[in-house]
């Protein structure tokens, strides 16, 4: 392998270059691991409810840093402050980078001002799972809801 | 029909389909995040991560094998080579190297170089005891166990932990032998059944 001598020693993971991003792995690895998430969590939680919203923590948590790194790397350290530009950023950049493609739609609400909405028909994350009926409301996509809303919140802009 | 031939990890890479690296590495750090908080010992959370891969490795194996065509392997040897050259490849898109083999041949390393898990990770200090990885030897010990090898896979080196390289420890322990006959073997074996039972 031509990977001789490419590992460096730092001290901080700050020092290291940013990755251009480009690495994959095979969506089976991603998706075994995303079932775990979603097992584990089920052990730890009464309702739906509280699942969703645990999910949604873990999307936090993913969200948060999406949003460090996508600013640097593509955007110059510049971050979005008006709420048109952070929706198509989320919708565009965000979604490119994390599903391989543009969500589906962006629309704006009809009932209130501040009312959008991003639509993907296809959810990368709800591929693999079946609901069982006893959990009828219960969606995965709360863990995507999760890195959506953090993003919008360091942005300040509130989501719902 | 001919025996199909086992395909190399790189040609079953390249036909998968895939997803970012950077959205596998995060949702894992979401995972581990989620033990540390819920566990709070660190030695809970590699016990929980190794039962995570563990439950990942017994579902995978029908995947790897479904799309590898890797028939079954006769010595240890060629499991661990298995493991290194085509299984990591398929799924994390990394080579694994095997060296440091035992003279009976029933431990070796597993070294990896490129670990897509820990891109942007750093252990804390509070963090010392954990095996931020304790997945991947869970997947390989859930892997092998579904095709009768029992084996112990520990951390030898980490590279979050201040080594140059990660490193695994396979350890076999060939208990289910008996289990390993040739297809002719057993054929043979229920023909003699057969005319025992019809004397």
């Amino acid at each position: 392998m031509i990977g001789v001598g490419k590992i460096k020693q730092y001290s901080n993971v700050l020092d290291k270059p940013l990755t251009k991003g480009k690495q994959e792995v095979s969506l089976s690895a991603f998706a075994f691991l995303f079932s775990e998430l979603v097992q584990y969590n089920q052990t730890q939680v009464d309702n739906i409810g509280e699942l969703e919203r645990r999910l949604e923590d873990a999307g936090y948590a993913v969200g948060a840093r999406v949003l460090e790194l996508l600013c640097h790397r593509d955007k110059g350290n510049r971050r979005e402050t008006r709420l048109l530009n952070i929706l198509s950023f989320v919708h565009s950049t965000v979604w490119k980078v994390l599903f391989g493609k543009v969500a589906d739609s962006l629309e704006k609400g009809t009932e209130h001002e501040d009312e959008y909405m991003i639509s993907e028909k296809e959810l990368l994350v709800n591929k693999f799972i079946s609901i069982p009926k006893d959990m009828g409301t219960f969606n995965c996509g709360a863990f995507v809801a999760g890195i959506v809303r953090v993003i919008a919140l360091l942005c300040s802009v509130t989501v719902n | 029909m001919p025996p199909v031939a086992p395909r190399s990890g790189d040609a079953i890479f390249a036909n998968v389909e895939r997803v970012n690296a950077e959205l596998f590495t995060l949702t894992y750090g979401a995972i581990v995040r989620q033990l540390l908080t819920d566990l709070e010992e660190a030695e809970e959370v590699n016990k929980q991560l190794d039962q995570m891969g563990y439950n990942i490795g017994i579902r995978l194996i029908d995947e790897f094998l479904a799309k590898s065509n890797v028939s079954r392997c006769n010595d240890f040897r060629e499991t661990t080579d298995v493991i290194a050259k085509v299984g990591f490849k398929m799924f994390l898109g990394v080579t694994a190297s095997v060296t440091n083999w035992d003279a009976d041949g029933t431990c070796c390393s597993i070294v990896l170089e490129d670990n897509p898990l820990v891109d942007f990770v750093e252990l804390p200090d509070n963090c010392q005891g954990l095996y931020y990885c304790n997945i991947l030897s869970g997947v390989i010990r859930g892997a092998l166990d579904m095709v009768s090898m029992k084996t112990e896979v520990t951390w030898l080196r980490d590279v979050l932990r201040g080594d140059d390289v990660f490193e695994l420890q396979l350890l076999s322990a060939l208990q289910r032998e008996q289990l390993d006959l040739e297809p002719d073997v057993i054929k043979r074996l229920s023909i003699v059944l057969h005319q025992v039972s019809s004397r």
